[in-house]
């Protein structure tokens, strides 16, 4: 999935002169998780660079650079990190085609690692993906697998929004699918890894369905899509599980055909509970779906603490939580 | 491009044109603007070159009265306080005549900071833990200003100043057992490894988000001086996190409220791969940092004990006399790479921290008792070993209770705990069924 988010890096440098990319350690070094590698020999030091450790600093100058007409691609290392940067992009980079009509706005991709699985403690495995969610003029995207991770990315770039791009590094080397003393497995076989040459774009607000099924519906994105699949595969359940892969604007066609089909859903994310992504997702479902609901909707994701580092496994919600859930759903 | 839906912010440039008698941006004789990335002097392959090094001779800055106006401080934000000279003799006005046992106990703490690094990143790479940062070539920065403040002067760290712990007497087992996230980890696996907390040796809790630290060490110290008490507050931040905001809502703080804090900037050069340019350090220096703000400001040779250790008991007398908050820079070098995850070789040449011309701060410390005739090679000796079995025994000891690996801590309940004083419902049954999940996940064998 790095060389799929490197490569569509390279593709849209090469179209476009005006993309250029700067974050902490993203020139020389290509990225502590080396996602920008090779940018800078090829593109030069002033179309990527290594920015200062200020996130506040690297996306109010992404935007700075979006006013002119550039299309800055900014990386913040962690998205735990990202923090410094909230005011600029909730109270500016979300709302300046608004408040201008539409006289400036703000093409900019504010990508970042998220989440958990790596045993990175509080402040390397957070999912913040739902503050995000909840500010007005920003699109959040979350890819689940290298081929999607490319085409999301160059349709988050070549979007005339603000994108934030978050990216599960759990799975930046191979899907993780929640059974953690399974042995790794590597993207190479997997067809999801796939990734074609050249530009090609998978739209934002498009969701996929990542295993058709009619017991029950599970709305998931980046690496819980495959603790939905494993866990499916795991319990004998016939679950369809939908990759939302953008959550906001959310594809509320593929939601609701599936939940219609269905009539039992469960929402899966690693973030918090309270207020996350998924009691917007219940919430949608129960006013758009409620007559073709059989069972109330479920909710699994990580517990409302801060994210704990010996006690990962604990913490992360993989199949021994979401089994019981597609159970319960599946009883009424 | 397939196809650019806006691209409207770029100003067409008949706009720009001003009014006829003024000249226009179209066709003007103008210079092509050009942007300046700083770029170290060397990467992996190139020779290491230090040669840009302005090193003032050792002894060679004046030390002003610690009453003085903070801006008579500000010529030395751009020059280096040193003490010990080339053969680790103790020159100069800032030559705090420390007795030998204090030296030697200083010694003691940095070598004890080197062996326990060794082994723990030993252990990281045994797979005992997730992670690990050593503080090598930087021991000076922590143990000196340790032994230059008082016991109950109140540190708000970074994360490369274990040294601060081991010269506050720490017990090595509870660092360690912190690091191995394991039965006796007083954090209860919480916690990254090497991100201490302990308050009663007056060590806050170390933060991954860079930079918050700075601007609390000024609430503390001015709550500090609210209440009328005498303790100070030292705070440290990374040369690459001046960056941050909060680095100037710290200054801002500490200035205008003449904060009884020491706002410590340890300049190693590197921010994982990022040199301090970066960060600005091509312009100025960091110590510079203090005359904007109107603050004193103190720039010093890292790796020299006794310059730390001096300029940190300066700026703690000042603030001690409420006269208010020191900025200082200690100038250092990162020897090793940034953490367990890094590697050093993809974006600097091998050995760089060898080549360091402030050579090490142990090497100078050792050579300086050495030449009191308070010291020898063999007794250095003795003194590595006796620690090494200190630190081995300590490890066996943590080891007892876990590794992240195999036995760390695991408690459903204290997971919960301490997210609020109390327990609301919805934490009450979350832990509920996290306690049903784990039942079942060792049910099935997991």
């Amino acid at each position: 999935m790095i060389e799929a988010l490197n490569d569509a890096h390279d593709v849209m440098m090469d179209r476009d002169p005006d993309i250029v990319v700067l974050g902490e350690d993203v020139g020389y070094f290509g990225g502590v998780f080396r996602v920008t590698a090779g940018l800078q020999k090829k593109y030069g030091k002033t179309r990527v660079f290594d920015a200062p450790i200020a996130e506040g600093g690297i996306v109010a100058a992404g935007i700075g650079m979006g006013l002119y007409g550039l299309k800055p691609v900014i990386e913040i290392q962690f998205a735990d990190y990202i923090f410094p940067g909230f005011d600029q992009i909730f109270s500016e980079a979300g709302r300046i085609r608004y408040r201008t009509a539409g006289e400036w706005s703000v093409p900019m991709v504010i990508r970042s690692p998220y989440g958990g699985g790596i045993f990175g403690g509080q402040t390397h495995s957070q999912s913040p993906e739902a503050f995000f969610a909840h500010m007005p003029g920003i699109k959040t995207v979350i890819p689940s697998n290298p081929h999607d991770a490319k085409g999301l990315l160059i349709a988050a770039i070549e979007d005339p929004d603000p994108v934030v791009f978050f990216e599960p590094k759990r799975i930046y080397n191979g899907p993780f699918d929640g059974f953690y003393e399974r042995p790794v497995t590597p993207w190479a076989k997997d067809p999801r890894a796939e990734v074609p040459e050249g530009h090609y774009s998978v739209p934002l607000g498009k969701a996929a369905v990542a295993r058709a099924g009619e017991a029950v519906t599970v709305l998931a994105y980046g690496t819980m899509v495959h603790v939905a699949i494993a866990t499916a595969e795991a319990e004998g359940i016939d679950a369809e599980v939908i990759d939302l892969r953008t959550i906001v604007p959310v594809d509320i066609a593929t939601i609701e055909e599936s939940v219609k089909k269905t009539g039992r859903c469960v929402v899966l994310h690693e973030a918090t509970r309270t207020a996350g992504f998924g009691a917007e997702l219940a919430a949608l479902v129960q006013e758009r779906c409620f007559y073709h609901l059989e069972a109330p909707v479920q909710r699994v994701t990580g517990y409302d603490t801060p994210y704990p580092h010996s006690m990962e496994w604990t913490y992360f919600p993989g199949p021994a939580r979401l089994g019981p859930a597609l159970k319960a759903v599946l009883k009424d | 491009m397939t196809d650019r839906p806006e691209r409207r912010n770029r100003p067409a440039i008949d706009r720009l044109a001003g009014p006829p008698d003024l000249p226009s941006v179209r066709g003007a004789n103008r210079t092509c603007l050009s942007l300046h990335v700083p770029e170290p002097d060397a990467r992996p392959g190139d020779a290491v070159d230090f040669s840009g090094i302005v090193i003032p001779a050792a002894g060679s800055v004046a030390r002003p009265d610690v009453a003085v106006a903070a801006a008579e401080t500000h010529p030395l934000c751009f020059t280096l306080v040193r003490v010990l000279d080339e053969e680790g003799k103790a020159v100069g006005p800032w030559d705090p005549r420390l007795d030998p046992d204090k030296l030697r106990r200083m010694l003691r703490d940095m070598v004890l900071v080197r062996v326990f690094d060794e082994r723990m990143f030993r252990a990281q790479r045994q797979g005992k833990t997730s992670f690990y940062m050593k503080s090598l070539g930087e021991e000076a920065v922590a143990v000196a200003a340790a032994h230059a403040l008082d016991a109950e002067d109140m540190c708000f760290p970074t994360y490369r100043q274990q040294g601060l712990l081991v010269a506050r007497d720490y017990p090595l087992v509870e660092m360690m057992c912190q690091i191995y996230s394991n039965k006796g980890d007083k954090l209860k696996g919480r916690q990254l490894p090497i991100m201490y907390s302990d308050r009663e040796k007056g060590f806050f809790s170390i933060s991954g988000n860079l930079a918050t630290q700075y601007p609390q060490a000024v609430g503390w110290a001015m709550a500090s001086a609210i209440k009328g008490d005498s303790r100070i507050a030292a705070g440290w931040i990374g040369d690459g996190a001046t960056a941050e905001g909060d680095f100037h809502n710290a200054v801002t703080f500490a200035g205008v409220y003449r904060a009884p804090v020491i706002l410590n900037v340890v300049n190693n050069q590197w921010a994982i791969s990022t040199f301090s340019g970066i960060a600005g350090g091509e312009l100025t220096t960091f110590a510079a940092r203090a005359v904007g703000y109107g603050i004193a400001g103190l720039r010093v040779d890292g790796n020299d004990a006794l310059a730390v250790y001096a300029a940190t008991r300066w700026a703690a007398d000042r603030a001690r006399s409420n006269l208010g908050p020191t900025l200082i820079e200690l100038f250092t070098y990162r020897a090793e790479g940034h953490s367990t995850s890094d590697d050093q070789t993809a974006y600097r040449p091998k050995d760089a921290g060898a080549a360091w011309p402030l050579g090490d701060p142990v090497a100078r410390l050792k050579a300086h008792l050495i030449g009191l005739g308070e010291w020898d090679e063999e007794r250095q000796k003795a003194l590595e070993e006796q620690l090494g079995e200190e630190v081995r025994a300590a490890q066996k000891e943590a080891e007892k209770q876990g590794t992240l690996g195999n036995g760390h801590y695991e408690d459903v309940d204290s997971m919960f705990a301490d997210v609020f004083a109390d327990l609301p419902w919805h934490l009450a049954e979350q832990r509920d069924a996290a306690k049903a999940e784990t039942a079942s996940r060792s049910g099935r064998g997991k």
